[in-house]
């Protein structure tokens, strides 16, 4: 063995102490928050404890003697104030430098602190706009106020404590009948293009109008389609483009009827409606954005949509 | 000493009282030094006159801060009260119309000033080695500026302002991939609601303009450290002056001109 008796032995560093910290710490947080956690913390800081202290009597005489080349004698020719001599011993077992622990563990500490910051702001800044977009079914009147075969223009809140920002337009119509349920035609008047509302083309009834709470019924006369004011896209009355820069259909609401009340569900996208009336065929997609096409090559650039 | 001490004249005492807080600053800071490297730097002496849009462009964001900050004491970023707090500052409050159009049609000058300036910038070749980089943060600066005019436009909260944003997020909207997730988290939430005004309120007031604070300081430190670019008419070819050398003191070590440099 060396005769080393001057140098004091000091443990190899190693990284197992940051673990079982970091498991006491978690069983001091269990404590307060709930006991699986405080497990946890136990069980971290029992599991590093052991390989921290596994580490410390590795390297001890305790153990076994280190297997350790003796000391290059061409050192000693050099004055003991020069050369590798007047550095300080090295432990050939120390191959992580203390200085590059403390560094590495700054940066890291530094980014702990930094992440147990950011990610909750960021998140909190991001999550909301994603997470709880349903709404719920919307009561829009009798369905006795929906003359059959007539357009309806249907304005009302999503969410009447917000006020007016929510409020929507929907243009409804009666079908009649269809295998003996009744059948109901229910489009957005957001534009497919960039989201304006469409406007009907046509005269409405404003004698008609009907208020029930945040409700408004105004039926039309008579309308030939759907157009938007802001870039001039053109829709027929199925909601089909005609012309103008939409790259889909006008986008549907499901519907429902509970005691005799239209209900208004989710909305959805349409590419195109086959047919008309409640014989019409909608082909159906996840609610998009304007703008984004829902079916052909250029559906790709849209391959997520995230959850409404 | 035996002389006698002569009265020292009104000029010399009233010099005396100027120079000494601007000494006792100095010698404690360096700051009224530093003001004097920053203002007082040699530049071409052919300039010329289009070499002042840059500051004209910096004195209206200033413009803008200042009226922002003003206004912000009496707007309310709220969907039921935005609109009304607006009819308020430019109907009834003492100039609150003057203060109002300073901000709105200032936005307009500051966005023209920043497109003279980078034109500016393009016809004199001032963008080339070595002033890449500030070219880079000043296109950073006019992406900011645009953001902007993009949520500030919805702050009236009238007709126009609502459905100019649904256009301008629904544009955001079809960009490829990430367009949907972008226009949702602008709306914060499937349609325009509350929220996105006084999240668009929060980017306008807080985050862009403090980008944008932080992305002037990086380009007028660039504009310190590499000078003034001559016109492109001048005799003297631009850029023939030394470039400074960056410095060999210790922290340059993770640059690598300063490791050669040692």
């Amino acid at each position: 063995m060396q005769p080393h008796d001057e140098t004091p032995h000091v443990p190899g560093p190693s990284i197992w102490p940051v673990g079982f910290a970091v498991g006491v710490v978690v069983l001091l947080v269990g404590l307060i928050v709930s006991w699986w956690i405080a497990g946890v913390g136990a069980v971290l800081a029992l599991v590093f404890a052991f390989l921290w202290v596994r580490d410390l009597t590795a390297g001890t005489p305790l153990a076994h003697a280190p297997d350790v080349p003796p000391e290059s004698p061409t050192g000693a020719n050099i004055p003991a104030d020069q050369g590798a001599a007047a550095l300080p011993p090295t432990d050939p077992s120390e191959r992580y430098p203390r200085s590059k622990f403390l560094e590495v563990s700054t940066l890291g500490l530094g980014a702990v602190i930094g992440g147990l910051v950011t990610v909750p702001a960021v998140g909190f800044m991001i999550a909301p706009a994603f997470l709880k977009q349903g709404q719920k079914d919307l009561d829009i009147g009798p369905i006795t106020d929906y003359p059959e075969g007539k357009f309806v223009v249907a304005t009302f809140m999503t969410d009447p404590g917000a006020g007016e920002v929510s409020r929507r337009t929907a243009y409804v119509r009666n079908n009649g009948q269809l295998n003996g349920q009744p059948s109901f035609t229910v489009i957005s008047n957001h534009c497919a293009h960039l989201g304006c509302p469409v406007q009907p083309n046509g005269p409405l009834n404003e004698n008609g109008k009907k208020q029930m709470g945040a409700v408004t019924l105004i039926p039309t006369i008579s309308i030939a389609g759907f157009g938007c004011p802001c870039h001039g896209g053109q829709y027929d009355t199925e909601g089909n483009r005609t012309s103008g820069p939409p790259v889909r259909a006008l986008d549907r609401y499901s519907f429902s009827i509970r005691n005799g009340h239209l209900f208004l569900g989710k909305p959805f996208s349409v590419s195109h409606v086959d047919g008309t009336g409640a014989s019409a065929k909608i082909h159906k997609w996840t609610l998009s954005f304007p703008g984004e096409h829902v079916d052909g090559i250029e559906s790709w650039l849209y391959p997520i949509q995230p959850p409404h | 000493m035996a002389t006698t001490t002569k009265k020292p004249s009104t000029k010399a005492v009233v010099q005396d009282a100027i120079l000494y807080p601007l000494d006792w600053l100095e010698e404690r800071s360096g700051l009224v030094g530093g003001i004097k490297y920053f203002l007082f730097r040699k530049v071409p002496g052919d300039i010329n006159w289009f070499q002042t849009l840059g500051s004209a462009t910096l004195t209206a964001f200033i413009v803008q801060a200042l009226t922002g900050s003003i206004l912000a004491m009496y707007y309310k970023p709220d969907a039921k009260d935005a609109y009304s707090s607006i009819q308020h500052i430019t109907n009834d409050l003492w100039a609150g119309w003057l203060v109002r159009g300073m901000h709105r049609w200032g936005a307009s000058v500051f966005i023209i000033l920043m497109f003279m300036h980078m034109g500016r910038v393009f016809l004199f070749g001032a963008y080339k080695y070595p002033r890449e980089l500030n070219w880079i943060i000043g296109v950073l600066l006019l992406a900011s500026g645009l953001g902007e005019g993009f949520t500030g436009y919805l702050l009236p909260w009238d007709q126009t302002a609502y459905w100019a944003t649904v256009v301008g997020i629904n544009i955001n909207g079809t960009a490829p991939f990430l367009g949907p997730f972008l226009a949702q988290f602008l709306q914060g939430g499937t349609y325009i609601n509350g929220d996105t005004l006084s999240r668009f309120y929060a980017i306008h007031m807080l985050m862009i303009p403090g980008a944008i604070f932080a992305l002037i300081g990086l380009h007028l430190y660039l504009v310190i450290r590499l000078g003034v670019t001559s016109p492109p008419w001048s005799k003297e070819a631009a850029g023939t002056g030394s470039i400074v050398k960056p410095s060999s003191n210790g922290r340059s070590g993770l640059s690598r001109f300063g490791r050669q440099g040692r």
